[in-house]
């Protein structure tokens, strides 16, 4: 019989060895379920793990999807991080994403012909305050009324998807478009535009946006006040009372953060990527960050290595069902399996396995 | 098996030994209990008292040795058959359903309850012979804790036990109700129970047990007759070493620091108590205990001082200067700290590292922060400190604080806030389930601190411990805080009437008995 036993101490070395033995663990399990299938799971995966970025074929155009998948992944899960690191669960990243590109691109689309440099700033500061004020509701009535930030959070995602629908069939519809849903194009319009950076590597300001942040986040956590209130309200949270710390002034700020910083991932992808704001703009990166956050153990490090490895399986898992006829619900499949491996494995952080002989009863 | 005075042990304990990763919790511990003996497991914390019982009712497993009880061999697979084979327990923590009532609670703990009516009579019954007063319908979240002990006493002797383990039976009682409680356990021990007796508080010991088996480190030191041994005799043979007895030198007191006037909280969590109508006040160099069983508002009375809660401004001042609307930071920068019972999770951030725990309070008054930044060098000095001025004993500043064990981590968090100078410090519950060598050395540095002109608040449930180092004594019944008065013109009988509140006293009251 297996028994758990916990460790005095949290085991540094499976803080580490975690994430890597679960994705092992998923490629196991997701060659088992692509052969299932009637696939070679050897070709399959190595079609999601080695192709988009070695294979001379498709690296050309998938290596620069990886930053450019990956930068808001990163930049929205940083701000989550914080967050579930204090216990405030903010689960409506996907709508404060929307409404950051909503507000972002309406500044824009406001400013539309000027060409000045201080358009594509506003643009930012629209995308910013669009994704924190919508982040603003679920923390203000937990503060005040003490509502459960989950759901309130999450309710208003399909608050923010309705109204993109109408945005992009009603305020913001392209004058010229002839009557199609959707806005002007922003990466058409160069004082709004957030172009490539560097030719060939997917680099957008987006994807800079979120290596500030990974920094801005580890120097926070590890070495300013604001960090060590954040942690210890996560781990004990009548300490941090003892402490005191200001519980609600907590709630406003981290729900601010992960707010704004989706809004900004929204803002960066709608004048990039994207380009425009269309029915279809919400593309799920918001709840995909979750996973992103959990998988990078809620530390920027982590989150920036778990932002590229979930990039990679997307682009993998497009390659792999346009190369391999694999269906799409698979590759849904094999990334849930990740973070399920993931969580799974994380008991060992804190216990340790021991074989014991069943004790006759 | 083995004979002592010419009669037969009832309980042989031969070479136990019990090793957990990293320590050996008891190493080939041997010793006998005879029928109708009182026996005390004497030892501080971490000596392999807990494990020594928990082998002997079935919840551990020892690694080798044996046990014998009677003449047959006794290897207890779980509880149940340790049950049935009549060796019963009292857990220091009660394992009782609130919203259910004493019949109730008692038939959940039995094998195959009788039908509820005859279960009562049956309580009652035992109740009676055994001097307990309990009603078999009352509500179990009604009772004081002495009636929840009652109830657990009568769940084991409903099972007619042999041998009756109790693992520190008084902590949660007045000296009415341990009384009480001695009469009990005296009539037991007349018709030929034995009774195993776990405490730390070594007078009862000496007043109650017949022998004494004394465990250091997990390994047995020696075994005493405590009618004719001193405490402290024995208190040196637990800790191995000559024991120092906190001196207080005689400060004179001066200004009021501390002012308590009025004080009315009302109780914010469910089962929490409101605090009615306290007033204090507490001079520089003084030490106020402040008495009574857990529960009637000890927790409430620490927040209310530490800021934890806030109260109407003037109801709490320190100086002269009102500060009840003041947080727990701003009360600490004017010198205001404080020391919660709870150690792990209240006082301390359990998988936070010390250095990081040294932060937890140390932050405003150690200047440990520039612009909001952390120095950690600075904060790890301070860690640092603390380990060596209080002999915490751990690898290091970067152990995780619930790496500790119980003592040396009270000895880090009382030395966190004495290092930081306080005006006032308010402690609760400072040597809770410390040993005894550093309940000493934190109760010197309590009455040093008062020495060098701080005030301090001192709420304990160890009336030893408050007699030892408080100049004035009050106690909290019901959140209410008696009158202070000097401890030294106390007896223990006035100070068991301020705990009860009096009036309330007709529970333990020995007359209810007949």
């Amino acid at each position: 019989m297996i028994t758990l036993v916990k460790r005095p101490t949290p085991s540094r070395l499976w803080i580490v060895l975690t994430p890597l033995v679960a994705v092992l663990l998923t490629m196991v399990a997701g060659a088992a379920l692509f052969a299932m299938l009637g696939k070679d799971p050897i070709e399959a995966i190595r079609t999601i793990f080695w192709d988009p970025l070695f294979n001379p074929q498709f690296a050309a155009y998938s290596r620069p999807q990886l930053l450019v998948k990956a930068g808001p992944l990163i930049l929205i899960a940083i701000g989550l991080s914080l967050g579930f690191r204090a216990g405030i669960w903010n689960i409506g990243a996907e709508g404060q994403y929307i409404m950051g590109a909503i507000c972002g691109a309406a500044v824009g689309l406001a400013a539309y012909p000027i060409d000045a440099w201080w358009v594509f700033a506003a643009m930012v500061l629209g995308g910013l305050a669009g994704g924190t004020a919508w982040a603003m509701i679920p923390a203000v009535l937990r503060v005040a009324f003490k509502t459960n930030e989950i759901l309130v959070s999450l309710m208003l995602v399909y608050v923010a998807e309705n109204l993109l629908a109408s945005m992009a069939v009603g305020a913001l519809r392209n004058p010229e478009g002839g009557g199609f849903p959707g806005s002007r194009n922003l990466s058409q319009y160069p004082a709004a535009a957030n172009p490539e950076l560097i030719a060939g590597t997917g680099m957008h300001w987006g994807v800079v946006a979120a290596f500030i942040a990974v920094i801005f986040a580890y120097v926070i956590l590890s070495r300013h006040m604001l960090g060590f209130q954040i942690r210890l309200t996560g781990q004990s949270p009548r300490a941090a009372r003892f402490a005191g710390v200001n519980a609600a002034r907590l709630i406003l700020i981290c729900l601010g953060i992960s707010g704004g910083l989706a809004g900004l991932a929204g803002l960066f992808e709608v004048s990039g990527p994207a380009g425009q704001i269309s029915i279809d703009f919400g593309s799920g990166y918001g709840f995909t960050a979750i996973i992103v956050a959990f998988l990078g153990r809620l530390n920027p490090i982590g989150i920036l290595l778990a932002g590229l490895l979930m990039a990679l399986t997307y682009i993998g898992g497009e390659l792999a069902q346009f190369m391999l006829g694999l269906p799409a619900s698979a590759i849904q499949v094999f990334q849930g399996m990740l973070l399920m491996f993931l969580l799974a494995l994380d008991v060992l952080t804190n216990y340790s396995l021991r074989w014991r002989k069943r004790e006759t009863a | 098996m083995r004979d002592r005075d010419g009669v037969t042990a009832l309980l042989t304990i031969d070479g136990l030994t019990k090793a957990y990763p990293g320590v050996v919790a008891n190493d080939s511990v041997s010793f006998s209990v005879r029928a109708g003996e009182v026996h005390a497991l004497l030892g501080e914390n971490g000596a392999g008292k807990s494990t020594l019982v928990k082998m002997i009712y079935g919840l551990v497993k020892p690694d080798s040795g044996a046990m014998r009880l009677g003449d047959a061999a006794y290897t207890p697979a779980n509880p149940q058959a340790a049950r049935s084979a009549g060796v019963a327990m009292v857990f220091q923590h009660f394992s009782l359903f609130d919203a259910l009532s004493v019949a109730e609670n008692v038939a959940l703990g039995m094998e195959s309850p009788p039908k509820m009516r005859a279960l009562s009579a049956q309580i009652r019954k035992v109740s009676e012979a055994y001097g307990l007063p309990l009603d078999p319908a009352r509500t179990v979240g009604d009772l004081s804790a002495g009636e929840r002990q009652r109830v657990e006493i009568i769940r084991c002797l409903l099972q007619d036990p042999k041998i009756l383990i109790m693992d520190e039976p008084t902590s949660v009682l007045t000296p009415q109700e341990v009384e009480i409680l001695f009469k009990t356990l005296r009539k037991l021990q007349s018709e030929g129970t034995a009774i195993l007796y776990i405490s730390h508080k070594l007078e009862e010991i000496r007043s109650l047990c017949d022998g004494a088996t004394i465990l250091r480190l997990g390994k047995v030191v020696g075994t005493c007759d405590p009618k004719t041994t001193s405490a402290r005799d024995m208190a040196e043979a637990m800790v191995g070493s000559a024991l120092h007895v906190p001196q207080a030198s005689p400060s004179p007191k001066g200004a009021i620091k501390l002012e308590v006037t009025t004080l009315d909280l009302p109780a914010k969590a469910e089962f929490g108590t409101s605090l009615r109508d306290i007033s204090f006040r507490v001079k520089a160099g003084e030490v106020l205990g402040i008495g009574g069983v857990a529960g009637n508002g000890q927790d409430e009375l620490l927040a209310a001082l530490s800021g934890e809660a806030l109260s109407a401004p003037h109801a709490v001042k320190l100086g002269g200067t009102p500060v009840g609307q003041l947080g727990p930071n701003a009360r600490r920068k004017i010198g205001i700290l404080a020391a919660p019972e709870e150690r792990l999770g209240h006082a301390a951030a359990p998988d936070m590292s010390l250095t990081e725990n040294a932060l937890l309070t140390g932050a405003i008054r150690e200047k440990l922060t520039r612009n909001g930044f952390l120095k950690w060098r600075d904060t790890e000095a301070f860690a640092r400190r603390i380990i060596a001025g209080f002999d915490v004993r751990t690898p290091g500043p970067d152990n995780a604080a619930r790496a500790l064990s119980g003592g040396n981590l009270q000895k880090f968090v009382i030395g966190r806030e004495v290092l930081q100078n306080p005006e006032v410090l308010i402690v609760n519950q400072p040597t809770w389930g410390v040993d005894a060598s550093a309940a000493a050395a934190i109760r010197q540095a309590l009455l040093d601190l008062a020495a060098s002109g701080a005030a301090i608040v001192c709420i304990s449930q160890d009336l030893d411990e408050l007699m030892e180092i408080s100049d004035r004594f009050a106690a909290l019944n019901e959140g209410r805080l008696s009158v202070p008065r000097p401890t030294r013109e106390l007896t223990i009988d006035e100070i068991g009437l301020m705990m009860g509140g009096a009036g309330d006293m007709d529970v333990a009251a020995p007359e209810v008995l007949a």
